[in-house]
């Protein structure tokens, strides 16, 4: 299904040349999301998304990690407005990639710069932000940028498929504790983030709390823990900076 | 249907948040304790969710040795630590979990 140059041109235009540099400088980081997506797709029945569901989800909301604690918090009988909310909070992270990029993409037409929004995810974020870093030439770069988008997303519908796939051949899948390999691959991307003490507090006041309030109706005990977390780390952090005491080590 | 409004709803917050700022294209300034806050979301949110997971499994509080997701998890966490690499960290803490869970019947 390659499409080739659509207006004629010659296959070595730049845009051409941008777009699969995109898609390749991508490809490491299927690798990592590949899993993920599988494990999405085998999660989505046993935890009551369909399945026409869990590919629409991968399709139109296209956000791994809250694609994940959606299908948490449904199985655990929270309510679409708590999710709805969770997904906010959990995805608002990208707000600070598109402040970051924004200088990049001014000069786009909005059908673009819509499209690039869309497509905004970690790992695009990372492979374009290299991009940017190494070249500033901006003619085509938002070619890499579609070329990233592009790999990303094809991978992660084409992986929830396969995940739908295995966990009807395998229906006792679910009692595989791949429930827990959605806790596992949270904790891989959460300790690389515990390099500062406020940070580390912030997320063991959360944890804490989180099952401390466990019982709370709507699973509105989450979103309490994780803005308790948040201001007592911020707290620490404004604290430090304020004192400007060099960081105790031990 | 309930899992169009679901799916909808996920769609407009998560493509609002990653489309407002493109689309005023850098208009905004957010204060600087904004920014900092920010950096403590993915996170503190992600532990929220683990926690409860990990140490309730069946509902009920269980800090033992003998819970498997819970130890699993420290496992997980000294993998990551040591090597830094998402994926290892994921095989690892898998395999560590189905060892002591269908290894050892734990």
């Amino acid at each position: 299904m390659s499409s080739q140059c659509p207006r004629g041109e010659q296959s070595q235009s730049p845009r051409h040349t941008e777009f699969f540099a995109g898609a390749s400088a991508t490809v490491p980081l299927l690798v990592g999301a590949a899993p993920f997506g599988i494990i999405f797709g085998t999660l989505a029945e046993p935890n009551g998304l369909s399945a026409l569901g869990a590919i629409a989800m991968s399709l139109i909301v296209f956000a791994g990690a809250s694609q994940f604690i959606a299908l948490g918090l449904l199985a655990a009988g929270a309510s679409i407005p708590i999710i709805i909310a969770t997904t906010f909070i959990v995805n608002f992270r990208h707000i600070l990639y598109s402040a970051n990029l924004v200088a990049k993409v001014r000069h786009l037409p909005h059908h673009w710069r819509a499209l690039m929004a869309f497509g905004l995810t970690d790992e695009t974020f990372a492979a374009v932000n290299n991009r940017y870093q190494a070249q500033g030439n901006l003619q085509q770069a938002h070619w890499f940028y579609l070329g990233s988008f592009l790999a990303m997303y094809s991978n992660w519908v084409f992986c929830t498929y396969i995940g739908l796939t295995l966990g009807n051949i395998f229906p006792q899948m679910q009692n595989w504790g791949l429930d827990f390999a959605m806790s596992v691959t949270f904790l891989g991307m959460v300790v690389p983030y515990l390099k500062t003490r406020p940070m580390l507090v912030a997320v063991l006041v959360a944890a804490v709390l989180a099952v401390v309030s466990h019982d709370l109706p709507h699973k509105l005990g989450l979103l309490l823990s994780a803005f308790s977390g948040i201001a007592v780390g911020l707290s620490l952090m404004m604290l430090g900076n304020r004192n400007n005491k060099p960081q105790v080590s031990q | 249907m309930n899992e169009t409004f679901l799916i909808g709803g996920m769609f407009a917050v998560t493509f609002s948040v990653r489309y407002i700022l493109f689309a005023m294209a850098g208009k905004v300034k957010f204060p600087p304790w904004l920014n900092r806050a920010l950096e403590f979301v993915p996170p503190v949110v992600l532990m929220a969710i683990i926690a409860p997971n990990v140490t309730m499994p069946k509902g009920e509080l269980w800090l033992s040795p003998l819970n498997p997701w819970l130890i699993a998890s420290v496992i997980a966490v000294i993998t990551a630590l040591i090597r830094k690499d998402l994926l290892t960290t994921i095989v690892v803490g898998m395999l560590t979990f189905a060892g002591l869970r269908f290894g050892l019947g734990m």
